[in-house]
């Protein structure tokens, strides 16, 4: 700890001499290094348990079944038409999922916004709940509730909505469902947070100029909501992407996205090279959405959104 | 029905004229709410289809869960898991996060990234990546290994928060207590962390919950003898609907609401 007290002592007293302010800013330096070391065990950790092996798996996806460099991995995934429609189906899932997620949340966000601070946090418990309940624990729910002999297709009949019960878990209808309820709390947090900080007296000077309540709303208050719901929607499409357990419990197997074919070129086929091209793709897609998005937004402003 | 009547907005709209959006937003709650606690009153239905309302009550999803061997060893490997993960994620997170928000060299910013990747990597691909590295340091199927993959997914968190508690932290009172004579270690454990303790607590308790819900990473490496509670019920709710994970669903309930409500008990008082 000598070293460490070295530079504390340019702090309280003036440098004397030239010589002398350099060797203290030499200690300076080395004081922020031995600093920054405090965080060495964590890095390491993230370096071994995922930046060496995910490393590893990039470099499998570009061998081929002979042990010789090739794109075969890669060609599959255009050559294949079964590998094509799972693409489609995970954009096509993420975007359903996002553009829900944005009809239903943001009414819900902007009613939250608008009450008064102790009931809105009453409220929010109710979007909470759900997001720190194991998604797990709610994917069953789902499957509970949606099934054939289920409380949907049950009260559904009672009242009359319909009258045979409707299939509506193991297919697209089911994983939609599951998903939007697991997504919502990401979309809703952050714009929450940014619906709350806009400036009441923009829409009151809205109003006084004349603005209708709906111009004033889109023409203001819509606008400055947009970094909140970009952030939000962001999240949900990055999480959906990737998205696994709720797909492979609700969709029963006809839904197949990018992850599920991941796992099963590894659980059923053992096809390393396989798994891995599709890793590969499946985080350069994400990177790409993220680095896109980070040129209009700071990272660490999403990152920090939905918690 | 005044309030009806009353202007809601700074625009004058009233609360009539929004009713609907009043309707529609506790529509939506409900919608998030109930499917997460309904579980718990279905568990206790003593039908194969968990009714609701269960026409008649029993407590046999329980004796199942408890009576079994299988779902016990689940159950300790998990909550032993977890637990664990807190006590590595935590120092090690706080550590870092102090670590990069004191020492403000130029590439702290691509450390911090780095800090957070394991967010922004598609779990899948971390799971595989995982599995394949412990097969090589033969650390696949145990305790350690779970705990060192659930450190990593946790460390984010544990960064995030912690690093915005040392931003609105003033780091010249550290300095006082150093010029007074106090060795860095001892001004930081003294003066720091007393002030940014409810961080910590927060971080540790999503340290907790982000091991003890996770699914994926799990199914890869846990399993032998350690199988996590997490990976047993993916796997049975992929084979057919047992009634017995809604009991389970409903102790996994209690325990994730129980560490979230201490955490924003720790909050509020920071506050």
């Amino acid at each position: 700890m000598q070293a460490a007290d070295t530079p504390q002592r340019s702090y309280e007293t003036p440098v004397p001499s030239g010589m002398n302010a350099a060797g203290l800013r030499r200690d300076a330096r080395l004081e922020r290094l031995k600093l920054f070391g405090l965080s060495s065990p964590a890095l390491l950790l993230v370096l071994v348990i995922l930046v060496i092996p995910v490393g590893w798996l990039f470099y499998v996806s570009f061998i081929g079944a002979n042990g010789q460099f090739s794109l075969e991995n890669y060609e599959r995934m255009i050559t294949r038409k079964s590998y094509a429609r799972i693409f489609v189906t995970t954009f096509q899932v993420s975007l359903l999922t996002t553009g829900l997620c944005i009809l239903i949340g943001y009414p819900l966000a902007y009613f939250l916004s608008q009450l008064p601070s102790r009931l809105a946090s009453l409220c929010l418990i109710t979007v909470l709940l759900p997001f720190w309940t194991s998604l797990l624990v709610r994917t069953y729910a789902w499957l509970v509730l949606l099934q054939k002999r289920g409380l949907v297709n049950d009260w559904g009949i009672s009242l009359g909505l319909w009258e045979e019960p409707i299939k509506m878990v193991h297919n697209m209808t089911g994983t939609l469902i599951g998903m939007v309820h697991i997504m919502l709390p990401f979309l809703i947090l952050p714009l929450y947070s940014t619906m709350k900080s806009i400036n009441r007296d923009y829409m009151n000077a809205a109003a006084n100029l004349g603005a209708s309540p709906r111009r004033a709303f889109w023409n203001v208050f819509f606008p400055l909501s947009t970094p909140g719901l970009f952030a939000g929607s962001l999240m949900v499409f990055i999480l959906c992407l990737g998205f696994f357990v709720t797909p492979a419990v609700l969709g029963g197997g006809r839904v197949i996205m990018v992850s599920m074919q991941i796992v099963s070129n590894i659980e059923l086929f053992v096809n390393w090279g396989a798994a891995s091209a599709l890793g590969v793709v499946l985080l350069v897609l994400t990177m790409a959405i993220l680095w896109i998005a980070s040129r209009f937004l700071r990272l660490d402003q999403i990152a920090g959104g939905g918690h | 029905m005044r309030w009806l009547t009353s202007p809601a907005t700074e625009t004058q709209v009233t609360h009539g004229q929004r009713l609907w959006l009043y309707v529609l937003s506790v529509v939506i709650m409900i919608l998030l709410v109930v499917p997460t606690l309904i579980v718990i009153p279905m568990s206790f239905s003593d039908s194969q289809y968990l009714e609701f309302p269960p026409e008649t009550w029993s407590t046999r999803w329980y004796q199942n869960y408890f009576g079994s061997a299988e779902w016990m060893l689940a159950t300790r490997t998990s909550l032993k898991v977890a637990f664990l993960t807190m006590l590595v994620a935590t120092p090690i997170g706080v550590l870092a996060a102090y670590g990069l928000h004191a020492s403000q060299v130029a590439f702290v910013r691509i450390a911090f990234v780095l800090l957070i990747t394991p967010m922004m990597v598609p779990i899948v691909l971390i799971a595989v990546g995982a599995f394949y590295a412990y097969v090589k340091l033969q650390i696949l199927y145990t305790v350690t290994g779970l705990v060192l993959a659930h450190t990593v997914l946790a460390l984010p968190l544990v960064v995030i928060v912690t690093g915005a508690a040392l931003k609105g932290y003033d780091m010249s009172q550290e300095q006082a207590a150093r010029s007074l004579g106090a060795p860095r270690w001892r001004a930081f454990l003294t003066v720091t962390l007393p002030q940014i303790k409810f961080a910590v607590v927060t971080s540790a308790l999503l340290s907790f919950l982000t091991s003890f819900d996770e699914v994926i990473v799990a199914m890869f490496i846990s399993g032998g003898d350690n199988p996590t509670l997490t990976r047993n019920m993916f796997n049975a709710l992929r084979d057919q609907i047992d009634p017995t994970i809604a009991s389970i669903s409903t102790i996994m309930v209690l325990v994730t609401t129980g560490a979230m409500v201490l955490a924003q008990v720790f909050g509020q008082q920071r506050k």
